[in-house]
């Protein structure tokens, strides 16, 4: 035997191993059968690792989360990858970007198919997120130690919105256009209070939102790259960045919430997965560290499972569900695409998106109160609720805290009969102008169908408080009726709106025009 | 120099850091002044200093056959202009709501996207707007009408041809 052939032979194999030894070097801990694998499996993981390596049993109810958040997660994926395909025709100037969008609805291999999903992962997205703050707060989850994450949450929903919105220029066509042209003017609108008290000239935060937003006094070409800019880069950077924290803080905030009981609720286990296949390393405990309020020396995670494969299947589930979901709209339903842009013409009606419909249809009253005044006060009380609910009844479960199921069944049916009760008597009477025309602009501002709507939640929830002794009661009966309002104003503004904004009760009975 | 940073108080407490480390505190804060003059520097690039939008100031002739009070709409421009006994006026079209264009009749104008109405001198009349359409400034040069859309003149002013 010479030296030669076994150098070849060594070669040889290890030229076979190389799959193998590849494999070893990315999952270095091997296959994920045992429990101290399956840790090592989440641990050892960049992306698998904002996850704890064991999931209490109490999160993996369906009925804890609803699969809303990874819903949410897989919505922004699929926009992510439909949206990066949708960049290989998409041209951001003006004319170009309505005729890229047409290639891409008809010409473009797939490119309807494509951009359909895209379109309704995104609403998908949007409804979910709304659905998944809605879980959060009715199981009492923002409440110490998850405040922070409540208000990283309550940015995603911004952000969630915001991609949203600058997506919905980018097709440059009529609704395009005249919905960017309302919302530019919307963040216009805190002139309606300087002109009122004539500092416009000195001081116009108005004015400077709307230049800052669309580079120009219309919307035109700079409006369309900046809105551009921010859909493909900025935002979606911002998203991932609050996402990746928002997730972990969850592990760093001790799992999901759960109620103190609740290792009395869950029915012992039968034995199903075993806890301890081999000795726990040092390592592994390091891992499974969270901070809790009671000590749990001396107990073991009796009511933790392997996240690998207990969370991960029941998270993939979730995503192959969003999947399907949108794959199934985007066959049955095309998104919509009107004629060109024609800054002379009004699209009549110009509805913005479906989720602002809401405010648009306080915006036909006033502005400011509807546009950015309401909103800013939704959006500073939710995030004060961690603050100021310190209260610990019925954190982790739903309705949980004074009041209840009960008090929530009632503020629900009071928020939805307020708010119909208000479109019904503006649509049937009008509002103050229609009865005092000379009447000044900032008497509107302050009373508005908006503001009287508001005001009538804030008494009952003020009520609630005083009724329960419990911010909490007040705050279930406030966010309740809230929700009830935007219902009710986005189903009208959706539905029953039409053509100069009147009432219809179906398309159907639109003017020709 | 010598640097004496406080003891720690146990094994656990790790050892406080050093106040005074000139190369740590340099950096440090060099850093932070760096971020604080480009932030400030950054965020005035996106408030444009030349607003690219075509000249707002425009001529054009009127219509021999426009009747008196009825509206005349340059093609491409968002101002309707009226001729009648006193002279020639121009009001903007554009919503003082939230930007629609309006319909300009003689009776007045009717804006499609909340229903504001405004009478035929602008004043509004009805819906959310919350300020009278402005009034352009008008000269006339022989023939010719020459209108500033950026340039308000009181409600009112109509100038003689
Ligand atoms: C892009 C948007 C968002 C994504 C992708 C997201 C994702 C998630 C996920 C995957 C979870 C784990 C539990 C679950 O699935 O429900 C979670 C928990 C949580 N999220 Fe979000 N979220 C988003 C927005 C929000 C918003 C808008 C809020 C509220 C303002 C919020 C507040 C919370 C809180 C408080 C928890 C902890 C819940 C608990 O401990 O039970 N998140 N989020
Ligand atoms: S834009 Fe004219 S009424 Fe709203």
């Amino acid at each position: 035997m010479n030296a030669g052939h076994d150098a070849l032979r060594t070669f040889r194999d290890n030229l076979r191993q190389v799959p193998g030894r590849l494999a070893a070097t990315a999952f270095r801990t091997g296959a994920p059968r045992t429990d101290r694998s399956r840790s090592t499996f989440v641990f050892g993981n960049v992306f698998l690792h904002l996850h704890s390596v064991r999931t209490h049993r109490w999160s993996l109810r369906w009925a804890t989360t609803a699969g809303l958040g990874i819903a949410t997660l897989a919505a922004f994926f699929i926009t992510l990858i439909t949206g990066v395909l949708l960049m290989f025709y998409y041209k951001p100037y003006p004319e170009a970007a309505y005729l890229s969008m047409k290639d891409i609805h008809f010409v473009v291999p797939t490119g309807r198919f494509i951009r359909n999903i895209h379109r309704w992962a995104a609403n998908a997205m949007v409804v979910t997120v709304i659905l998944h703050m809605a879980r959060a707060f009715y199981t009492a989850a923002y409440r110490a130690p998850r405040e922070f994450n409540w208000l990283i949450g309550m940015a995603l929903l911004a952000v969630t919105l915001g991609l949203s919105f600058t997506g919905y220029l980018l097709p440059w066509d009529q609704l395009a256009y005249w919905a960017i042209t309302i919302g530019a003017n919307i963040a216009q609108s805190p002139r309606e209070v300087t002109d009122a008290l004539g500092i416009t000239e000195t001081f116009d935060p108005g004015g400077l939102q709307r230049l800052l937003l669309l580079g120009s006094d219309t919307v035109g070409e700079e409006a369309l790259i900046r809105f551009y800019l921010l859909h493909v880069m900025l935002l979606p950077l911002v998203a991932a960045a609050l996402m990746a924290v928002h997730f972990w803080r969850i592990r760093k905030d001790g799992g999901l919430a759960k109620p103190a009981d609740v290792d009395r609720r869950l029915a012992p286990d039968a034995g199903a997965h075993p806890l301890f296949t081999d000795a726990p390393q040092k390592t592994y405990h390091l891992a499974a560290i969270v901070r809790g309020r009671s000590p749990a020396v001396g107990r073991g995670p009796e009511h933790t499972v392997p996240s690998m494969p207990h969370l991960f299947y029941a998270e993939l589930a979730v995503f192959m569900l969003t999947v399907f979901v949108c794959t199934a709209l985007a066959i049955v339903s095309d998104a919509p695409l009107k004629e060109v842009a024609n800054p002379l013409v009004p699209e009549n009606p110009a509805k913005a998106p479906w989720y602002f419909l809401g405010l648009q249809e306080l915006v036909a009253f006033s502005a400011f109160m509807g546009g950015i005044g309401i909103p800013a006060v939704v959006l500073i009380g939710l995030g004060l609720i961690p603050f100021l609910d310190r209260e610990e009844a019925g954190t982790g479960e739903w309705f949980g805290g004074p009041g209840g199921w009960p008090l929530v069944r009632r503020a629900a049916v009071l928020g939805l009969a307020a708010a119909v009760g208000v479109e019904a008597f503006i649509i049937r009477f009008g509002w103050l102008r229609e009865w005092f025309p000379g009447i000044p602009q900032l008497v509107i501002t302050a009373v508005n169908p908006g503001t009287v709507l508001t005001a009538i939640y804030a008494a009952y929830s003020l009520w609630l408080v005083r009724r329960f002794n419990s911010t909490r009661a007040g705050a279930l009966g406030l966010f309740t009726c809230f929700l009830g309002g935007f219902l009710v104003l986005t189903v009208v503004g959706t539905y029953f709106r039409g053509p100069n904004w009147h009432f219809f009760w179906s398309p159907a009975d639109w003017p020709v025009h | 120099m010598t640097v004496s940073p406080r003891p720690a108080q146990s094994r656990l407490d790790p050892e406080a850091v050093p106040r005074r480390d000139v190369l740590g505190l340099l950096s440090l804060w060099s850093m932070a002044s760096a971020l604080l003059v480009a932030t400030l520097g950054a965020l005035r690039l996106p408030r444009a200093a030349v607003l690219p939008s075509p000249s707002k100031t425009f001529r054009v002739t009127i219509p021999e056959t426009l009747p008196a009070g009825e509206p005349f709409v340059p093609p491409g421009r968002s101002v309707a202009l009226f001729r009648d006994g006193e002279g020639i006026h121009a009001i903007s079209i554009v919503c003082t709501h939230l930007g629609c264009i309006i319909k300009a009749t003689a009776g007045g104008f009717e804006c499609p996207c909340h229903g504001s109405k405004f009478a035929s001198d602008g004043a509004v009349t009805g819906g959310p707007a919350p300020a009278p359409l402005p009034w352009r400034q008008v000269t006339v040069n022989g023939n010719a009408v020459i209108v500033d859309e950026e340039t308000s003149v009181p409600a009112g002013t109509k100038v003689q041809a």
